[in-house]
């Protein structure tokens, strides 16, 4: 047997490599020495991402089963970063006396959840597919519910995990019905056999239930809005840490998996898989940001809006061009810096004074300036106000959108911007403008919490500036 | 005399809308989960029927079943693990009473 096809998977084996190491000094290493656990996996991750840096190139392993190229290493690196910084931001939260015991599950479990969406984005078989997407899901559930004795976490938990295996089955179902159509669950043999028009595959109605029921499946992944249900509440009951990986690096992952699926594997019938994500985009973003505007709760309303940022990074998708998959990667990184930066914040003032409410922002700039104003920038970033990095993915990637022509698309799409600007600045408003006598008093927080939310500022007013970061990924995306 | 691939197909579809079925209607999360592996199983079934009519040269439905088996066990342990830890917070696995969060 030839073992060099192994050599493919570099990112997959460093990444496994830096797993078992933890999994061994959680086990083996005394209560003294674990003390430093949260830093050691930190640096882990941080040398595994340098490593993946060494630039690749493309190639398949097993028969076709495992793809790699640079455009696919390029978002595992991206997945990395955000990865590397939801667990700089957790590292308070796992401090804390309920979870400390936990604190290895949480990050050995957090990582395994980086390998299932490594082996998911960068498969050539549904098989592959499939495994990697459980890998991914099964751990994050284990992670919702790691509080386990909060209601709010075990609820989150049953909602979650009854939620994920319903979108199996149907995205199982559709491919069954795919593989029933055409016979083989290798992408490209999937590719060849409905665009040969000798034997009329692309039309049979087996394929488009597929088709159909598959993009449901995904569509729980990523909660798009007929399948959206779950989020707000697993959003709102999972630990702030959870919640901030479930919405940006869960999210990235399964869309740029979508979007590799739609264009290697269904291009030959673009025409009914747009027709779909056409609706899809116009009620996610339209629904998302109606519901966000009347919620309450900080992490609530955090979870609509990554709803309707769902939507936005459909429209990438869409477009099927090689534009189209850059704007989604560069949207997807931008995402991840201004969203985490929000999270960042809840978390710092949830740990101190366990307050998520909107309400009870009011008059934090009074005791919490820098807080406050790193608040604001991510907000802005993720609304789209110039000169942050917001609003250059938002016009990149309406740009790819209308370039191929979905002009009245982009117009409903320029439209929800204005609501989700409202809704952002509500928060905005509550800090800066609103008083209140017992406002939130001044927080130390902490060294990680700083690194944090300092990484994640300087992320959202560079990262836009900076052009050669787009251009470096536009020279490897490729389109349908 | 064998039997044609439709009685097959439409004995799996009935299994899995009646998952679904029962996966809407249930209020008790043991029986929200039985609806699950319906909804699973009838995938299976679906897989191998299709492999063995349509492309009997092949293996991977055979295949892609055996894995597709194996990962719902996971994914039904982790779901039981998680009603275990329900009721041993609240004595009680009635979905009504996971309705904290709402709207």
């Amino acid at each position: 047997m030839d073992f060099s096809n192994f050599l493919w998977m570099r990112d997959e084996l460093s990444l496994l490599a830096v797993i078992l190491i933890l999994f061994l000094y959680d086990t083996f290493g005394s209560d003294k020495s674990r003390r430093a656990f949260s830093t050691v996996a930190c640096i882990l991750l941080a040398a595994q991402t340098a490593f993946m840096l060494i630039p690749a190139t493309a190639g398949e392993a097993f028969g076709g089963m495992y793809h790699t190229s640079p455009a696919i290493n390029i978002v595992k690196i991206v997945l990395n970063i955000g990865t590397l910084l939801v667990l700089i931001q957790a590292i308070p939260w796992v401090k804390t006396a309920d979870v400390v015991i936990r604190r290895g599950e949480f990050f050995i479990l957090t990582l395994m959840t980086l390998f299932g969406m490594y082996l998911m984005i960068s498969s050539g078989n549904f098989l592959l597919f499939f495994i990697g997407l459980e890998t991914a899901s099964l751990p994050l559930t284990a992670l919702v519910a790691i509080e386990k004795y909060k209601q709010n976490s075990y609820e989150a938990a049953a909602k979650y995990v009854f939620v994920a295996l319903f979108s199996s089955s149907l995205l199982l179902m559709g491919l069954s019905f795919i593989y029933g159509a055409v016979g083989t669950l290798y992408y490209h043999d999937i590719a060849l056999a409905i665009g040969n028009v000798t034997k009329s595959i692309a039309g049979s109605p087996l394929l488009y239930v597929g088709i159909v029921l598959f993009l449901a499946g995904m569509g729980f992944k990523i909660s798009i809005v007929p399948f959206h249900l779950w989020t707000a509440d697993v959003y709102q009951g999972a630990p702030t840490s959870i919640t901030a990986y479930l919405s940006v690096i869960s999210k990235g992952a399964a869309a740029f998996a979508l979007m590799v699926i739609l264009f290697k594997t269904f291009a030959p019938v673009a025409i009914v898989w747009q027709y779909v994500l056409w609706g899809l985009i116009v009620i996610t973003i339209t629904v998302g940001n109606l519901f966000a505007v009347r919620q309450k709760n900080l992490k609530r309303f955090m979870a609509f809006s990554s709803i309707s940022q769902a939507g936005y990074i459909l429209l990438g998708v869409i477009a099927g061009s090689a534009t189209g998959m850059t704007s989604l990667i560069y949207y997807v990184l931008v995402y991840i810096f201004s969203n985490l930066a929000v999270f960042g914040i809840i978390s710092v003032v949830e740990n101190a004074t366990g307050k998520v409410n909107i309400d009870d922002y009011n008059g934090l700039y009074r005791t919490n300036p820098r807080l406050s104003v790193a608040m604001m920038l991510a907000l802005f970033s993720l609304a789209g106000i110039p000169p942050f990095a917001g609003f250059f993915s938002k016009f990149f990637i309406f740009f790819a959108a209308a370039e191929q022509g979905f002009y009245v698309l982009v117009f409903i799409a320029l439209l929800n911007t204005v609501i989700s600007l409202y809704y952002y600045l509500l928060v905005v408003k509550a800090m800066f403008i609103k008083q209140d006598d017992c406002a939130i008093p001044a927080l130390k927080s902490d060294t990680a919490s700083r690194i944090n939310i300092t990484i994640c500022v300087i992320g959202v007013l560079v990262i836009g500036l900076l052009s050669c970061i787009y251009t470096a990924i536009d020279a490897h995306a490729f389109g349908m | 005399m064998e039997i044609p691939m439709i009685y097959y197909v439409v004995v799996s579809t009935i299994m899995f809308f009646a998952g679904v079925y029962g996966f809407v209607t249930r209020k008790n999360l043991l029986a929200i989960l039985i609806s699950l592996e319906l909804m699973l199983n009838a995938v299976d079934i679906n897989f191998v029927v299709f492999n063995r009519y349509l492309f009997p040269g092949q293996l991977e439905g055979f295949f892609f079943t055996l894995f597709a088996v194996a990962i719902a066990a996971a994914e039904t342990a982790i779901a039981i693990a998680i009603i275990i830890n329900i009721y041993r917070n609240i004595k009680n696995i009635k979905v009504d009473n996971l309705d904290k969060m709402k709207y």
